[in-house]
């Protein structure tokens, strides 16, 4: 399927606006056409957010992501909040500690341990954002790596680059261990 | 033009990317959602290049500011929102009636009052044509992706320097805060307009007498030995106020059709699908992105429906809305407002063609699907 | 002299001004003038911004760069004149009601930026050119169109006030002594920061035949009454200098100036 609109989901301080401009920089650099934009409540942490990105070789209009091809969910919360709003055969990428209460039968699931990861692995909570975006270029093949790659260099903080790097394969890695197994529900 | 040019790009950044393009070296404002980002990068980018940032005590104020920094031949803008662009009002009537050249970003908000402060609203299309009270004619630009906002913000200080008025930039919350590629032309390439100076010395300078050939009248940078008077009184042409009733209609009139008359140089526009169109959208802004997609599914169905966008939204494009009355067999105006621009497309299309109006203001971008809907059913 | 200051420094064709016979607006303006004429200002170097309201026209009259703004906002043109070129002396006239009603907010943000900006507002206590109603300088008590039983609001120290908001040379005089004024206008001029002088001045077409204080001449002698010189002042007893105004320099201090602040930032880069 094409993998077009992405809805990134979770909550306020989790970085998921940033992930969002790097994706949409990674396919930028890819010759794509793209737009981002998110949208925040009044306050600056904690609320439900959520960035959206769209991804294409025409012209982009209608700017807004409605029913996206790709849904990542970090928090409780963004998974009730938006799994309806996830297209038939579409791609859910969930942190494992989110309970699936509303089941589809007509998506795919990867449900890896992204904070677990960030927190107990890397011990950088901060980076759960760059963890993800490994785990949706390993999902999507949307973008080039080395332009995902690039991108996470240019947007974050000097001397963080090799643990955001780090990250990332983590990320790319948290997909490869599961996709054997990816629970394809019939 | 190559594939490094190209940034992604806030709205609200490329505007000020835009701003500085055209000469902005001056920057008052007030912090308020969603326009606050013009605010912010400005107040981090005009020192670098020697330009100046000042936070004003509020909206009046900054709009005060960027007028007496245009005095002094600096151009200069500001940028608010619903409740703040309310307040530019009595600058925005002053800028006119003196002719001080500047620009006023407005990104609108869901009203009235505090309404909805991040959501979009298309509201303020009459106030920024009526907002400032007496007689006057205005120039609003309304850009639709961030590229555009980037080429319009160096437009309307083009405009604004040659008119000598204030200039608006109407965005819309949605392309404010989305980003999108722009790729940044070279600097030479873009084309500038400084305002003129006056071509004879001081003892000759009528500050506001129109020479021969001039649309505006020469402008005097304050502090270069042209002492002049410059006031919101109605003046005579050397700037002294004035009750004469002759003077007053003349200068009123002048500066109306200082626009009015040069509709041609003032107006742009984007005909999208219109060469075979039975039936046209007119939309402006995020709206017309809407728009767009809803033409291609309806085109993929065999309709054939274009769309007429003003990017100069004030003045209104009355030849090409005449022209597109006179060919379509109905209009739909499409906005983000219960028919604000419906009334103006009623008042020049009307007697041409049937026009109708679809609008929300729930703070929700207008979808491709409903207008697809209204297009079917309307 | 006089005349010669008149041909000098005012549009002598704008002459004869609005202002009504007995009016204090002109001794203050000269005043100002005769302060640029001692400094030795080159003409050009000068912006007078003023807003709305009798004193307000002054700078109709007046050749220097003069911008006539809205009410109450002269402080916000003049700062963006000011901050787009420093190399101008910026000179604000104002009124009681233009700087402290519907200006207020411009004055203090003004005064706690430390622009280098000189205010010179012309306090008659009333709005003259909407006909005399009361303002934020009308004594308690007094009337005015709008106040016929007498004014209820307590009235502004505008010194005070642009001391606590961060004015660093603030002073105030009448027309009674207007060698006075000069002198401080000049001060503030050389004040290399916001200064901010006070001159009372009479309105006896609107304020003094309301408040029965005479015509114009005993007006200014009532002026002369009521002030007193701020090192008189504190020589005297604590009893005795209830409800005396207090004139002359009453605040001076030293602190950097906000574009000399900025153009570190710009020369930072």
């Amino acid at each position: 399927m094409e993998f077009r609109e992405f809805r990134l989901s979770g909550s306020g301080g989790q970085g998921l606006i940033l992930a969002g401009i790097i994706l949409a920089e990674a396919a930028l650099k890819d010759g794509k056409n793209v737009v981002q934009s998110q949208s925040y409540g009044p306050e600056a942490r904690g609320g439900a957010s959520k960035a959206e990105v769209i991804i294409s070789d025409k012209d982009i209009n209608y700017p807004k992501v409605e029913k996206c091809d790709v849904l990542l969910a970090l928090t409780q919360k963004a998974y009730d909040k938006y799994i309806s709003t996830l297209k038939t055969g579409g791609v859910l990428i969930k942190d494992d500690k989110i309970a699936e209460t509303q089941k589809r039968d007509d998506i795919e699931v990867y449900s890896v341990p992204i904070l677990y990861t960030a927190n107990e692995v890397l011990k950088k909570p901060m980076v759960a954002n760059m963890i993800a975006l490994g785990c949706i270029y390993e999902v999507t093949r949307v973008i080039n790596k080395d332009s995902l790659e690039e991108a996470v260099l240019n947007r974050v903080p000097q001397g963080t680059e090799e643990l955001n790097k780090k990250a990332l394969c983590e990320g790319y890695r948290l997909i490869e261990s599961v996709k054997g197994k990816v629970c394809h529900e019939i | 033009m190559t594939e490094n040019n190209k940034r992604l790009m806030q709205g609200n950044e490329a505007c000020v990317e835009g701003a500085i393009a055209a000469g902005m070296r001056f920057f008052a404002g007030y912090p308020i959602t969603p326009s606050t980002e013009i605010a912010e990068i400005s107040a981090a980018k005009l020192p670098r290049i020697g330009g100046k940032f000042i936070q004003m005590e509020d909206e009046i104020a900054s709009i005060s500011a960027i007028i007496g920094a245009s005095l002094t031949g600096v151009k200069a803008m500001t940028a608010t929102s619903g409740p703040g662009f309310s307040l530019k009002q009595e600058g925005i009537g002053y800028a006119i009636m003196a002719e001080v050249p500047c620009v006023i970003v407005n990104v609108q908000r869901g009203g009235p009052s505090t309404g909805l402060p991040t959501s979009p609203a298309q509201g303020d299309i009459m106030q920024a044509r009526w907002g400032t009270h007496g007689e006057h004619s205005i120039i609003a630009l309304y850009p639709s992706t961030v590229k555009e906002i980037f080429d319009t913000t160096i437009r309307a200080f083009n405009l604004s320097e040659k008119y000598r008025t204030p200039v608006i930039l109407l965005m819309d919350e949605v392309i404010a805060h989305m980003r999108e590629a722009v790729d940044l032309p070279d600097i030479s390439e873009i084309k500038i307009y400084n305002r003129k100076k006056p071509s004879v010395g001081p003892e000759e300078y009528k500050p506001y007498k129109v020479l021969k050939g001039n649309i505006v009248p020469e402008m005097a940078n304050i502090g270069e030995g042209y002492r002049y008077h410059v006031t919101g009184l109605i003046h005579d042409e050397s700037g002294a106020p004035t009750n004469d009733n002759r003077i007053a209609e003349e200068l009123v009139l002048r500066l109306v059709n200082k626009i009015e008359n040069n509709l041609d140089d003032i107006v742009y526009y984007e005909k999208y699908e219109l060469d075979d169109a039975e039936e046209a959208i007119v939309a402006f802004g995020a709206t017309a992105r809407s728009a767009k997609s809803a033409i291609d599914t309806l085109r993929a169905k065999g309709r054939r429906i274009g769309m007429f966008r003003p990017i100069t939204i004030w003045p209104s494009p009355k030849k090409q809305l005449t022209e597109l009355a006179k060919k379509v067999k109905r209009i739909m105006v499409v906005e983000m407002n219960m028919g604000q621009y419906l009334l103006e497309v009623e008042r020049i299309a009307g007697k041409y063609t049937e026009v109708l109006g679809y609008g929300r203001v729930n703070g929700e971008l207008v979808t491709p699907k409903e207008i697809v809907r209204f297009v079917e059913e309307g | 002299m006089g005349n010669n200051l008149i041909e000098k420094y005012y549009r002598t064709e704008r002459l004869p001004h609005i202002w009504c016979p007995g009016c204090g607006n002109g001794i203050v303006l000269r005043a100002i003038v005769k302060a640029i004429d001692n400094l030795g200002l080159n003409k050009d170097d000068i912006c007078v911004v003023s807003g709305i309201g009798c004193s307000s026209r002054a700078t109709g009259y007046l050749d220097f760069n003069t911008v006539h703004t809205t009410h109450g906002r002269a402080l916000a043109f003049a700062t963006g004149i000011k901050l787009a070129n420093p190399n101008l002396h910026v000179i604000v006239i104002t009124g009681d009601g233009d700087c402290a009603a519907i200006g207020g907010n411009h004055l203090i943000h003004a005064a706690r930026r430390n622009i280098d900006i000189t205010t010179v507002v012309f306090n008659n206590n009333i709005y003259g050119m909407t006909g005399g109603q009361y303002s934020p300088t009308t004594p308690t008590g007094d009337k005015g169109t709008t106040a016929p039983y007498g004014n209820i609001d307590p009235n502004f120290d505008l010194c005070e006030l642009a001391k606590s908001a961060g004015a660093t040379y603030v002073s105030r005089s009448t027309v009674y002594g207007a060698n006075m004024i000069t002198k401080q206008v000049e001060e503030g001029i050389k004040n290399k920061g916001f200064s901010f002088i006070e001159a009372l001045t009479i309105c006896p077409t609107y304020y003094g035949r309301k408040n029965k204080k005479g015509d114009a001449p005993e007006m200014i002698n009532q002026l002369k009454e009521m002030t007193i010189n701020v090192d008189a002042y504190y020589k005297l007893p604590q009893e005795k200098r209830e409800g005396r105004i207090v004139i002359g320099e009453l605040y001076r201090v030293q602190r950097e100036e906000y574009i000399e602040k900025y153009n570190r930032l710009i020369n930072s880069f």
